[in-house]
Order: C-alpha cells, then structure tokens, then sequence
C-alpha cells in the first residue's frame, strides 16, 4: 500500500483551496434562504461539526498511526468491535443476547478475513492498514447483521405457524427454522452482493476513489477495490451467518416450544 | 413384570396460564388407550390450548401430565411429538410440492422414503399418486387437509391430535376424512378430535368432552 502514501503527497491539498471550495456550503445556504426552507442554521451546524469531527479524527489517526503499536492497533479494533456489536444488537431487538451474538459473528468475519488478508501479504498489521480496512469491513458487517435481525424477528412473528406445523411433526428447532434462517442471511448479504453487481457502473466506490483523487493509477486502484469487495463479502457472509444461526435459537425454549 | 399401560395420557391439576390470564384451569383426566374423545365446546374455550399440552407443544403453568405413565416433561419433546402427532385446523403445507411435505416426517427420522407405503396411503385417502409432484398451492383445501393428515400418520403415532381439521370441508371430503379417522383408530390409534359438530362427535367417539371457559365441564363415556 505504499503507493497510496506516496501518491497523496503528489495531490495535496492547500489550506487556500478548501478555504475558496467552502463557498460551496454559502451556495447550499443560499437556496436555502431563498427558497424560505430554515435550514440554513442546520446547515452551518452541519458543517461545522464535519470539520471538527474529522480534525480530530485526523489528529487522533495521526497519533494512532505514529504508535506502530500491535497491541494498540489490536485495542483498537476491538473498541470498533464492541462498538459495532452494541449497534448491531440495537437493531435486533428481541434477539436474546443480541450482544453477544453480534460480537461473536463480527469477531469470527473480522478476525477471519483480516487473517487472509495479512497472510496473504495482501496488507501488513499495521495501523494504518488495518484501522481503516477494520473500518470499513466491521461496519459492513454490522449493517448486514442488523438486516438480518430484523428480517428474522419478522419471520419469526409471520411464519409460527409453519414452525409450529414442523415441531408438531416431531422436527427439531433447527430443522423447524431452517428456511428462516436461510431467509435472514439472505436478507443480510444481499445489499453487499447487489452493490458489488453495480460496482463502476452506478458510482465509482469509496476506495477507488480515494486512491484516483491521491494520483493513483486506475489500474492500481482497481485492485484495492477488489481487495474491499473481497473482504467485504467474506466478513458480511461469515457474520450474519453466525449471528442468524445464533440467534434463532433464542425465539425457543429449552422444551423446543416457540416463545 | 410391568402392567399394561391403560392410561396413555392423564392431566392432573393442568393450569395453562397465557398472558396473565387463565387459559385452562384445574383440569384432571384420565385417557385411556385405544380411545376416540371428542372434545366440545364454545370458541376460545381452551379446547386448542388442551391438544397443544398433549404433545408439548406447550408446557402447562402449573400441575402435571404424565404419557405412558411418565412426565411429559421427561420425555424429550422431539420424540414425543412423533408419537403424539397434532393436526391443525388450517392445514399448512410447506416447501413447492406434495412431496417436500411427506417426505418430511422421513427426512425427520433420518428414513428413505417408502413409496410403496406412501402409495398405499394415498389409495387410503382416495388421492392419486401422481399428487407427490403436484405443487401445494394448487390444491383444494380438501386436498391440502388429507395431504396434512397422512404427514401426520405415516409413521403410526400412539395418539393423534385433531384440531378441527373437518371444519372447511366439504361434505365428500369431510366424509373421507372421518372414515379414515375412524379407521385409524380400529387400528389402535387413540383419538382426541377437537370439533364443533355434535352429530359427528356421537356418531363416532367413545368418550365426550366439553371445556367451557378453561374448565372441564363434562367427561362423559357414551359408548
């Protein structure tokens, strides 16, 4: 990833310019007061909290990248982790132990594909690859699980009775829910897939480009993009399959009856 | 040397307790096997709620059952759903065709599918046997009950839960259903059939019994 580093310094930007591109916001507020939509004040409110907001993220991963600290770096994806469980577990409410469950899937999909990937050579363990890399794929994981909670609580209330049918057959709950399960998984990595299909035709994604705007070849970017795709689909597949298959099992009570 | 079990199935002090509110209650009974019970009474009565704690489909809030002489509640429930099997009123038939839902009870019990024994079944309930590839939502309701029922019955249980399953026929096909049953229990099967039709429950069980408001009204042997 070494090129990125270096292509950014080729395209910097100057305090000068973003002071000139900011009377893109006064065009924003502008129509707004035009047009009598009051929301001017949300607007400087807006901006202002992005600037602050990414300041301090830009001092904060400056520090963070100057440590070179495995145990820190670790530290901090596990703080994304636990942050990214409690979310997704807010979705689902009405999944027993949702956080549990939640961190256990988004753990299983990070750890497994940041494992590949470092294996692979593809990244290093170092801050400044795997923060961001963390990001991007714990965050996808999170909004898939989210999904698949609640398409699962969904079924759960509109399919009893073919779960029930099942169970007064003498099925077990696994065999019962399968279908279900199988739904909500779907239900959870279809985004993902869809977005891959349209990759490059609907919109250039984030990581392309980011690394076009730094000066990187398009060549080059388009096997960053890849690599996201790839990390993508195997975290988001990895953790809504553990969390939906986890968490079935708590709309049963120990007697196999539906609660 | 054991004693032959007589009572299969035998509630004792069954409170039922669904949102705060008693659903059945105090409900002591003795089922003999070998017999065909019809179970009356008004809607919400409790009658449903009463077939559902014979096959563990639910747990009772207070008193105990006992089947074969042995709590329910020691039984594990996958094991003994398939000896008391439960039919439901609505029939729900799941998967794209007729097949995906009798071969279910197979799959289930990690069987290969009898097709002879199938055949003879479907001959039982008057249905053709190129019904297997038929797709379930092409089927009449009637179709869709009897093809319920033999998933319920393919593998002989001890007692057979029916929870109104003659209510959306038609006469044909009410009749059909109602040889069967009686058939089946000639065979050894026990029976309790939930109904609202009075004239049915005489002309074929053994035994009445009638729950009003989640209570045991009337037990009575007629034949």
């Amino acid at each position: 990833m070494k090129t990125l580093v270096f292509g950014a310094l080729e395209t910097r930007i100057s305090i000068t310019s973003l002071l000139i591109a900011s009377c893109l916001v006064f065009i924003s507020i502008f129509f707004s007061y035009y047009q009598k939509l009051k929301l001017e004040k949300e607007t400087i409110i807006g901006i202002l909290r992005a600037i602050i907001q990414l300041i301090l993220v830009g001092y904060v991963l400056n520090f963070i990248f100057g440590l070179k600290n495995p145990l820190f770096t670790t530290f901090l994806v596990f703080f994304m982790l636990f942050n990214a469980a409690f979310n997704a577990a807010k979705r689902g409410k009405g999944i027993r132990h949702g956080f549990s469950i939640s961190f256990i899937a988004i753990t299983t999909g990070t750890t497994i594909t940041l494992s590949i990937l470092v294996m692979a050579g593809a990244i290093k363990y170092e801050p400044y690859q795997i923060i961001p890399i963390s990001g991007m794929i714990i965050s996808n994981a999170m909004v898939a699980i989210g999904l698949s909670y609640r398409q699962l609580i969904t079924n759960f209330e509109n399919r009893r009775e073919e779960i029930e049918t099942k169970l007064a057959l003498g099925a077990d709950i696994t065999i019962s829910s399968i279908d279900i399960v199988r739904d909500s998984i779907k239900t959870g990595m279809i985004p993902t897939i869809d977005s891959m299909k349209t990759l490059g035709i609907v919109a250039l994604p984030g990581t392309m480009t980011g690394l076009i705007l730094a000066g990187v070849s398009p060549m080059e970017s388009i096997k960053y993009q890849i690599l996201v795709t790839f990390m993508i689909l195997s975290t988001t597949a990895i953790a809504t399959f553990i969390a939906c298959y986890l968490g079935y099992k708590g709309f049963f009570n120990e007697r196999k009856q539906l609660k | 040397m054991r004693r032959p079990i007589l009572e299969i199935l035998k509630f004792k002090d069954v409170f039922y307790v669904d949102n705060k509110k008693i659903v059945l209650e105090n409900i002591s009974l003795s089922i003999d096997c070998g017999d065909f019970i019809s179970i009356i009474g008004s809607s919400g009565s409790g009658k449903s709620t009463f077939l559902k704690l014979c096959n563990n489909l639910i747990s009772p809030s207070n008193g105990n059952i006992t089947y074969k002489d042995k709590n329910i509640l020691d039984y594990n429930p996958m094991k003994l759903r398939q000896e008391i099997s439960y039919c439901f009123q609505t029939p729900y038939l799941f998967g794209d065709k007729v097949i995906d839902n009798i071969s279910f009870p197979y799959f289930i019990r990690d069987k290969k599918l009898n097709i002879a024994e199938i055949r003879s079944l479907f001959n039982l309930f008057k249905i053709d046997n190129d019904f297997l590839q038929k797709h379930v939502k092409k089927l009449s309701g009637g179709e869709k009950q009897r093809i319920s029922l033999i998933r319920s019955i393919i593998f002989k249980p001890e007692v057979l839960l029916l929870d109104e399953i003659t209510s959306a026929l038609d006469t044909n096909n009410c009749e059909i259903v109602e040889a069967i049953v009686k058939q089946l229990n000639e065979n050894g099967i026990t029976i309790l059939w939930v109904t609202h039709n009075l004239e049915q429950s005489r002309k074929y069980a053994n035994k009445i019994l009638t729950i009003e408001n989640g209570k045991l009204k009337y037990f009575e042997v007629i034949r």
